[in-house]
Parts: C-alpha cells; structure tokens; sequence
C-alpha cells in the first residue's frame, strides 16, 4: 500500500516534472522511471552526474520494473529501469545495459535453528511441497512462506531464478521488501526473500547450496540467486541520455554503485 | 442587484452540491466502463464463483475474497457491534451528562486515527499475540476482524448515542412511572425506541469495516484461500484492488476494476439498507 501511494504520487510528480523540464531554459532533461529497488541508487548516480554536467537535469522516478519498460517505450522517460532476470519481448527495440547485479537472499527469523539450505529445497518450500522445518533440520512446526505480490520486479526474478516455481497458494503477501523483513522479523516460522543489500540483524541469511548470499559469492558466479538491473533507452536517445548511461557504466559510477550496497555489472 | 446576488450563491451552491453526485455518478460510470466487459468476458458466474486467482495465468476467480470480505467484516460486527451498542447505551443512560461531554468526543477521536496505525498496531501487537496463543501464522482473519472491530467503534457508537439521546425523556418517564427498574426501562423503551437508529448504525460500521484497506492488508496476510479456521491467513476483496494495481496491466487490471464493481454494488446495497432503515422510522413518527 505504501508503494501504491508513492506510485501514484510519483506519476504525478512525474507529469508536473516533465512539463517543468520541458519549460526549463538551457539545461537539458532527463527522465529516469522504473524499478523501486534501483531507484535510490539512480538518485545519487544522478545526483553526483549532475555536480559535473550543470547542463543535464536528471529527474529519478519510481513506478515498479513494468512501468519503467512502458514509460520507456512510451517516451514519458528517456530511460527506463527494470529489475528483471529478462527483458520481456516489448523492451526488444530498446537499447538495453546491465547497470548492476542484485542478490536476493532468503531470509529466515533469527530465532529459526535452520541456517542452510539447498536450491531444491528452497523451491520445495517456495513451492509448497515442504511445509514443515522439520524436514530441513529446523523444528517440528509449519514454514510460513513470506512472498512479494504478484507482478512485483523482485518476485518475477525470484521465481525465474528458481526455474519458473508456481508459488505455494498457502503463503503469506506483503507489497514491499520492508514489510517482508518485518514480518520475517516478527514470526519465528517465517521464510521470505528480498534484495540483499536490505537485510539487516533482525533477520537472518541462508546459505544456499553453501554458499552465502554475499558479495564474493555472487561475484564469483557460486550464489545464483541474482538478478541483474536492466537501464533502458530507446535507440534514437539524446546525447545527454547516452552520455549519463555511459557515465553509469564507468569506473566511478560503478564504485559509487557498490559502495551503497549493490554489486558492479562486471 | 440583492436578489442577484442571493441568486448567484444558489446557484453556486447548487452546482457544489450536485458536483458531489456527479463525482459519486462518474466513478460508477468508470468502475463500470472498465470493468463490466472483462466480467462478461470472463462470466459472471465464473468470475464470482471460481476460487483459483492467478492472473498471469488467467485465472481470475474471486470467491475466497468475497469469502474472506464477508468473514473479516462479519467478525467486525461481532466484536464492533455489541461493545458500540453497548457504551452507548452506558453513555446515554447511565452516566452523568458531564462525563459524556468528555468521552464521547474522545471516542469520536478514535475515528480520527489513521487506518495505517491501527495496522501498525494489529501487525506488532496483535499478530505476534495470536501466534503464540492460537498457532497459525498470526496474519489472520480473527486479526483483521479484532483491529476492524475496534476502528469501527466510533461509527457505532457515535450514531448510537444519536439516536437513543434522541428517545423522549417522557418515554423512560413513563416507564419508571410504571415501577420497572432503570435496565428495564433502557432495555424495555428506551433500546425498542432507537432500534432503527441503532441498525443503522451498525450498518454503516459493516460498510466502512468492508472497505477498508490499509489495515487489512498489513494485517490479513493476503492469501488467496479460502480460510478454515479464524487463524488462517485471507485476502480480502479491498486488499487484492490495492495489492495488485500498481504492476497490472491489460485483462489483469480490468479483473481489478471488476473486483471494484463487486465491492462497489455490495457497499451500496448495505447504504440502501441503511437509508431505508432510517426512513421507515421517520414515517412512523
């Protein structure tokens, strides 16, 4: 819900904005909309371009992966941003660059004795096949599965990663990674998954396959629940678009990016 | 020039007051419009009656939500209704004039309490409590029922009150006149004679406890299943609209709008009840 008002709070901001960049006299604009989880990292990217190019005007929007491929296309952005483990066919006529890897680690209560788990046993669960910790090593009392709301960027990726799982009908919706960490927080049953760079000491990281879900490891190809953030540009862009898009991908961007807690595209 | 002026302010007033009902006409105007064809589309029956809801793979059957809407609303007036109806009572009958000028704005307060806080609560106190007390994963039907119950005691109690302060006084005379005790006066008179009122009352609690949102979601657990006990987890009718409008798209987003019509007719028959609840006892007098 909360992301609901921001989105249609953003879409409005986002109409007010485009007319204000289309007034603006001399600096050029730039629309950035899409995924909520690559957002805040967009608006400091944009934040510390724009202290070196007084020129350009970056404006970073929200909206969800999917409103970020149809802003895109739609031109409402110049670059849209999806965090998807693929681009679905529409987003094909777009120019497309990978501008960061996610993790997305399984999270457990601290309280839960289970601290490992395998790939086919985390879809067993996600899947509803394994219903009880005891199977797993934990105690004898049911999992509750913790899941993102159907369409979320996070969950699509989770799904596609974990070789296209029909989620369990018996688990529990919440609409945001921080509704998920509090309520993994607050039930010692719980299991739920969310953006690694969000998991804090009130929940508690599996490995999978033994392997954690960490920077070394995802970098090293050996935790393979990633996915990667898509920015998207149509092919036609302005020079200042692909300017900032080639600003992105460079040495210092990509320092900037890892330092607030994502992994570097290579 | 008077009389134009008083003129331009009728008519000023006039167009406010009708902007309201256009508003209220062009939402259903709306909620139809993108709605109605995918209903059709799909059938009514299948689209009512079925129970599997997975969009993606186009299956769009809302049963365990308008199971799950009914219940938790259902569950609120179990607990909202008899406490409403009960304070009151108390507030009108049995206590002093003054203390009642403190309470019953306070309590008309509580109506003013952001529907994310009574969540907020339900999620960090209420649940956890349920979890360890009644099993389950504590994000339940009884959750949303107990934190409805409790939002929608203003409404209760506030129109109740109206309407029993509103019985003659000669009427609780006239009954301690005739020798029967304070309680059977108020149970015999005084509640026979805010009847309508009182239903009323509860009527418009039930429609603000089925369209509420926010607090349901964060305390309902959001699951699409029909629940067996009251410990289940469920996904009320209100809680899909919202949970799933920011990322639909197509047949999916007009599913939502159907889910709307749904609410939509449900809220306005229980309003038409409640209306014609009130106005029958308006001609009586």
């Amino acid at each position: 819900m909360f992301n609901v008002i921001k989105r249609v709070f953003m879409a409005g901001l986002a109409g007010g904005l485009v007319l204000a960049a289309g007034c603006g006299k001399g600096r050029e604009g730039v629309t950035m909309a899409g995924s909520t989880a690559f957002q805040p990292f967009a608006e400091k990217l944009a934040d510390q371009y724009m202290t070196t190019h007084p020129g350009v005007s970056i404006t970073v929007q929200g909206g969800g992966s999917s409103m970020g491929i149809k802003s895109c296309l739609s031109g409402a952005a110049q670059i849209g941003m999806a965090d998807l483990v693929k681009l679905p066919a529409e987003a094909d006529a777009l120019k497309s660059i990978v501008a960061a890897q996610d993790g997305i680690a399984i999270v457990l209560n601290p309280a839960n004795a289970v601290s490992a788990l395998t790939m086919d046993q985390v879809r067993d669960i996600f899947a509803g096949k394994i219903s009880n910790w005891k199977v797993v090593g934990g105690a004898d009392h049911s999992i509750s599965v913790i899941s993102r709301e159907a369409g979320s960027g996070t969950r699509s990726s989770f799904e596609q990663v974990l070789g296209g799982i029909k989620l369990s009908g018996d688990a529990l919706i919440q609409d945001s990674n921080g509704t998920i960490r509090e309520t993994v927080a607050n039930d010692p049953n719980a299991i739920g998954y969310l953006s690694h760079g969000l998991v804090n000491d009130k929940i508690k990281p599996v490995t999978v396959d033994g392997y954690s879900c960490t920077e070394k490891e995802i970098m090293a190809g050996s935790y393979k629940l990633v996915r990667p953030i898509f920015l998207m540009a149509k092919q036609d862009a302005s020079p200042a678009c692909k300017d900032f898009l080639d600003y992105i991908l460079s040495p210092e961007a990509q320092e900037l990016i890892h330092k607030e807690g994502l992994i570097k595209a290579k | 020039m008077k009389l134009n002026g008083e003129k331009i302010a009728k008519y000023a007033l006039m167009t406010v007051a009708f902007s309201a009902l256009a508003s209220l006409l062009l939402i259903a105007v709306f909620i139809f419009k993108e709605g109605l064809p995918f209903m059709l589309k799909v059938g009514v029956k299948d689209f009512l009656l079925a129970s599997d809801w997975d969009p993606q793979a186009g299956k769009y059957g809302i049963y365990p939500m308008i199971i799950a809407s009914l219940y938790v609303t259902f569950g609120a007036m179990l607990i909202g209704a008899p406490l409403g109806v009960a304070g009151a009572i108390f507030l009108n009958e049995f206590v002093p004039k003054q203390v009642m000028r403190v309470v019953k704005p306070t309590i008309e307060l509580l109506a003013g309490i952001p529907s994310v806080v009574f969540g907020f609560l339900g999620v960090m106190v209420l649940a956890p409590f349920i979890r360890t007390h009644m099993g389950g994963p504590g994000l339940s039907v009884l959750a949303a029922a107990v934190i409805l119950g409790i939002m929608v005691l203003p409404t209760v109690i506030s129109i109740s009150s109206d309407a029993i302060g509103a019985v003659p006084n000669s009427y609780r005379e006239g009954a301690l006149a005739l020798g029967a005790t304070r309680w059977q006066s108020v149970y015999m008179v005084t509640i026979k004679a805010a009847r309508s009122g009182i239903i009323a009352s509860i009527i418009l609690a039930m429609g603000r406890a089925l369209g509420e949102t926010m607090a349901v979601i964060m305390v309902a657990g959001n699951t699409v299943k029909i629940p067996h006990s009251v410990t289940d987890p469920v996904r009320t009718l209100t809680a899909n609209i919202a949970l799933e409008m920011a990322n639909a798209t197509g047949m999916a987003r007009e599913a939502l709008f159907a889910t709307g019509i749904v609410l939509f007719v449900v809220i306005m028959i229980l309003n038409g009840i409640a209306l014609s609840v009130i106005k029958t006892k308006v001609r009586k007098k």
